[in-house]
């Protein structure tokens, strides 16, 4: 009986259903877009890991040895480019994608042909920036933070390709933003008011308004770059009556909320995990959805201290450091909350919630040498060093790339319908883990010492710990080739059936959809209650 | 039980002594941990706010993470725990809100008093400008007649793996700049070209030099000594090899160094004029040119004349370099506005300049045959 039902409701809909390449072109379907957008973020994660090779392979020694810094600075600006909007943001588009509509209840997203337009421009914006790197001078080569004017004035012709890139990207997340703002808001089940909704939509949708705000100063920045550079204008050049420490209040005004669109959906995602493998209902919800929300709000004053050495007044010093201590308290909230959901809880340790604690543990440690960084004098021997480099990889990698990893652990089954090789994952868990740290900790103490960020070439003293660096760089690179391995195997559907709840602690709705959630789901809303 | 807290109890005594291992010397060494408390009292009072905040962070994390290794211990579902099924408490939140809140503000107090003094640039004893430009720190002193450039000494061939790296390795000039001990030095900072970053770890100065604008910074050291640094703000190809040396002098010592430079700049200034009268052969040009250039141009341009294509121009077989003497003597002089070739009129003596043009006509191929005289250098200067 359901069988016939089934057909007949295939026939009304989808006798056109295209297969192969064009599936995928054309696929309006929120579950086939996540998958591209995971798989893409997960292709841009290995070719800026790569790059993150070629930086650590250059600074394995004191002296140059492989490539020449003009080639290692392109190497560390599109490294930075590609990890933050080619792969740690279009993961999170694709976890959203996948899930939001299975958490709430709807059956695709609000706006299915413009999520697939979202999608399809970024690898031309991907593809324009790499192919940058193969012209005559070279590609992007002042940073992923492209300061005037060494971006205009002093940079090569390419940065016009750069700027457009960008402008895709730029694009794409807004469009992606307003979809996720549109589906949560317009469709959820009946039921599911706001503060019921799980906290991985909360932080998706605080997320998606952050990204309305501040990507359109990321293209008023890109923009007023490639006027100065083509077009004879002097937004950044003081010799027109510009000021190039104007741009970076401009860059900055979008890069701190920038870095809380890359880690409020990791809260979200560890929200999810940690109460389904401690059993116990996340403590304090509410209190987690206001401490998100005055994040995101923080995240719009705390921009200049990003600039402590360019010159600012002391009022302009004082009031940055203190908002940027302020903005702790509410991140501190979140940390105490999952602890306390842990507590008293019955905890196993299945491989999300591996990843899940190596976050809380390690996210925290990037967190609190955040705060150092936010005492002002201290940051003037901070600023620009390893220290920097080694605080902002604690909370990007293993802080948002983590999470990224421990959602895909987590939700891996619901989309295959298969348990996914586990003596793989813990493989790939335990070497991320140990590579990761001998990788970024020792940054702390040579960037104490006074190792300067972005440079191909160092000091003797630093040498022995850059070549600890080094390896745990490139032991960190290879562990990601199992995760390759576990995820090739995944979807060629190998492994043990499950069920649908998958995990026997998980709750909410993308639990009560069967394994592997069909192509089309709550065509009916479900109701919450 | 007993010794899983034992172990417990260990773990938290290293982490919280741990820090306190290689508190800062004066100079780095391999494997040195933590931050230099530097030669100053603002040094030290930045390294006793590093400190505090550092603990306190390190008090907080164990605290954390000791509460969370307890429930990973004791709370696990294999050792049959059935789960609570508290989820909130307003108490506690405003507990964990309010108390971390406090601690912050308390923090701030010191930061703050450091910050003020920090920024306090009046009264000061000497006033030095430092300017930044592609990749070399220019130091001007005020109230002397004293100015020079300051560049990376170290050779390349120990950046290339030739010869043995020496053990200031990146961190030496040619003329590190000296101040004197005691004295309430004051540094205006600006550049040239792109934004640098003077950074001396020890005096815990980081002030970028941000084109079109200048910023103050000062110091005061208390010890004589050597004291090294490097350019902290991405500043283009050569970012890594821009040092900054300072040496600080005893106020007598420092005086007779500035009378010394004083009476060296005046004497190169009559020597530069004496030398408008005269010819160079082709043989000096050519020494001192290709010197000047290794120290000038090569790193844009390159050792071998060939430029970056794309970024920086070729000279090799450029058409100015070998067709255009006056645009060639013209383009080093004064530079091209909007790229990143800088005027050398101020960095060069004229004999430099002409040696360096006459070098270029005529290394790599570029056989012009021709010579470029200091007196060629000055008609286009000034124009005569």
């Amino acid at each position: 009986m359901s069988t016939v039902v089934e057909d007949i409701h295939h026939d009304d809909h989808h006798h056109h259903a295209p297969t192969g390449l064009k599936r995928w072109l054309n696929t309006t379907n929120h579950k086939d877009i996540g998958t591209l957008y995971l798989w893409f973020a997960f292709i841009m994660f290995l070719v800026g890991g790569a790059m993150a090779m070629v930086i650590r392979a250059e600074l394995f020694q004191p002296g140059l040895q492989i490539v020449d810094p003009n080639f290692f600075n392109q190497m560390t600006t599109v490294h930075g480019l590609i990890m933050v909007f080619g792969a740690v943001m279009p993961a999170f588009t694709g976890l959203a994608n996948w899930m939001v509509p299975l958490m709430i209840g709807a059956p695709d997203m609000a706006l299915p042909r413009m999520n697939n337009w979202s999608f399809w421009i970024l690898p031309f914006a991907f593809t324009i920036l790499l192919s940058s790197l193969f012209l005559e001078g070279g590609g992007p080569n002042f940073g992923w933070t492209f300061y005037a004017p060494l971006s205009t004035t002093y940079s090569n012709d390419s940065t016009a390709l750069f700027v457009f890139s960008v402008h895709i990207m730029g694009i794409s997340s807004i469009m992606g933003a307003i979809n996720v703002i549109v589906t949560i808001i317009n469709m959820r089940a009946p039921g599911m008011t706001l503060m019921k909704m799980p906290l991985f939509v909360w932080t998706w949708l605080i997320t998606a308004f952050l990204l309305i705000a501040v990507m359109p100063v990321l293209a008023g920045a890109v923009t007023m770059v490639l006027t100065d550079k083509f077009f004879g204008t002097s937004f950044f050049d003081a010799a027109g009556g510009g000021d190039p420490v104007m741009f970076q209040h401009i860059f900055w005004f979008f890069g701190h909320p920038e870095v809380y669109i890359m880690i409020l959906p990791a809260f979200g995602i560890i929200s999810q995990i940690v109460p389904t493998f401690s059993r116990k209902r996340l403590f304090g919800y509410a209190s987690m959805v206001y401490a998100t929300a005055s994040i995101a709000l923080l995240s719009f004053v705390v921009w200049a201290h990003h600039m402590f050495t360019t010159g600012m007044p002391l009022f302009g010093e004082l009031f940055f450091m203190i908002a940027t201590m302020l903005i702790s308290v509410p991140t501190g909230v979140k940390v105490f909350n999952w602890v306390a959901t842990m507590w008293r809880g019955a905890i196993t340790f299945e491989i999300p919630m591996l990843f899940a604690l190596a976050f809380i543990v390690l996210f925290t440690i990037g967190g609190l040498s955040g705060l150092m960084l936010a005492i002002t004098p201290a940051d003037f021997q901070y600023h620009d060093t390893y220290f920097v480099v080694a605080h902002f990889h604690y909370v990007l990698v293993t802080g948002a790339v983590f999470s990224i990893i421990a959602a895909c652990y987590y939700w891996l089954p619901k989309w295959t319908g298969k348990m996914y090789n586990i003596t793989l994952a813990k493989w790939h868990f335990w070497c991320s883990l140990i590579s990761v740290n001998v990788l970024f900790f020792p940054m702390h103490f040579v960037g104490l010492a006074g190792m300067p960020r972005r440079i191909p070439d160092y000091a003797l003293q630093f040498a022995d710990f850059n070549q600890w660096i080094s390896i745990g760089g490139f032991a960190f690179g290879l562990s990601q080739f199992i995760f390759l391995a576990l995820l090739i195997k995944a979807c060629k559907k190998e492994g043990e059936e499950v069920s649908a709840q998958v995990w026997d602690g998980a709750e909410g709705l993308e639990w009560e959809v069967p394994s592997p959630a069909p192509y089309h789901t709550f065509e009916t809303p479900p109701v919450v209650k | 039980m007993y010794n899983v807290k034992n172990i417990f109890i260990f773990f938290i005594t290293v982490f919280l002594i741990s820090p306190v291992f290689g508190a800062g010397t004066s100079h780095p060494d391999a494997y040195q941990l933590n931050m230099r408390k530097g030669v100053t009292d603002i040094s030290m009072q930045v390294y006793d706010l590093h400190m505090t905040i550092m603990i306190i962070c390190a008090v907080i994390g164990v605290i954390v993470f000791g509460i969370m290794l307890y429930s990973l211990i004791f709370h696990r579902k294999s050792l049959g725990v059935k789960p609570a099924d508290f989820h909130e408490s307003v108490k506690v939140e405003i507990a964990w809100t309010v108390v971390p809140f406090v601690i912050l503000m308390v923090m701030a107090v010191p930061a703050a008093r450091t910050l003020i003094a920090m920024e306090d640039t009046s009264e000061a004893d000497v006033s030095i400008i430092v300017t930044g430009s592609q990749w070399k720190w220019h130091y001007n002193y005020m109230d002397n007649d004293v100015e020079y450039y300051s560049l990376l000494a170290t050779q390349p061939e120990e950046i290339s793996n030739k010869f043995e790296k020496g053990s200031n390795y990146l961190l030496e000039v040619d003329r590190p700049l000296v101040i004197p001990t005691g004295k309430k030095v004051r540094f205006l900072i600006t550049s040239d070209d792109v934004i640098h970053s003077w950074w001396v770890p020890d005096f815990a100065v980081k002030k970028d030099a941000n084109p079109g604008f200048i910023n103050e910074a000062w110091t005061k050291v208390n010890e004589p000594g050597v004291y090294r640094g490097q350019c902290a703000e991405l500043c283009g190809k050569d970012h890594g090899f821009m040092p900054v040396v300072v040496i600080a002098k005893e106020p007598a010592e420092y005086a007779n160094w500035i009378q010394e430079q004083e009476e060296i700049s005046r004497s190169a200034r009559i020597e530069e004029q004496r030398l408008l009268d005269m010819n160079m052969d082709m043989e000096e040009l050519m020494s001192v040119g290709e010197r000047v250039y290794q120290t000038a141009c090569a790193a844009c341009h390159m050792p071998n004349g060939e430029g970056l294509p794309g970024v920086f121009p070729a000279l090799k077989g450029s058409d100015i370099a070998l067709n255009n003497k006056p645009k060639h003597i013209d383009l080093v002089v004064n530079g091209v506005p909007g790229t990143a070739m800088p005027s050398f009129a101020k960095q060069l003596s004229m004999k430099e300049i002409a040696a360096v043009v006459t070098y270029e006509r005529n290394a790599w191929g570029n056989d012009t045959g021709e010579t470029v005289q200091a007196k060629d250098v000055n008609a286009i200067m000034n124009g005569i």
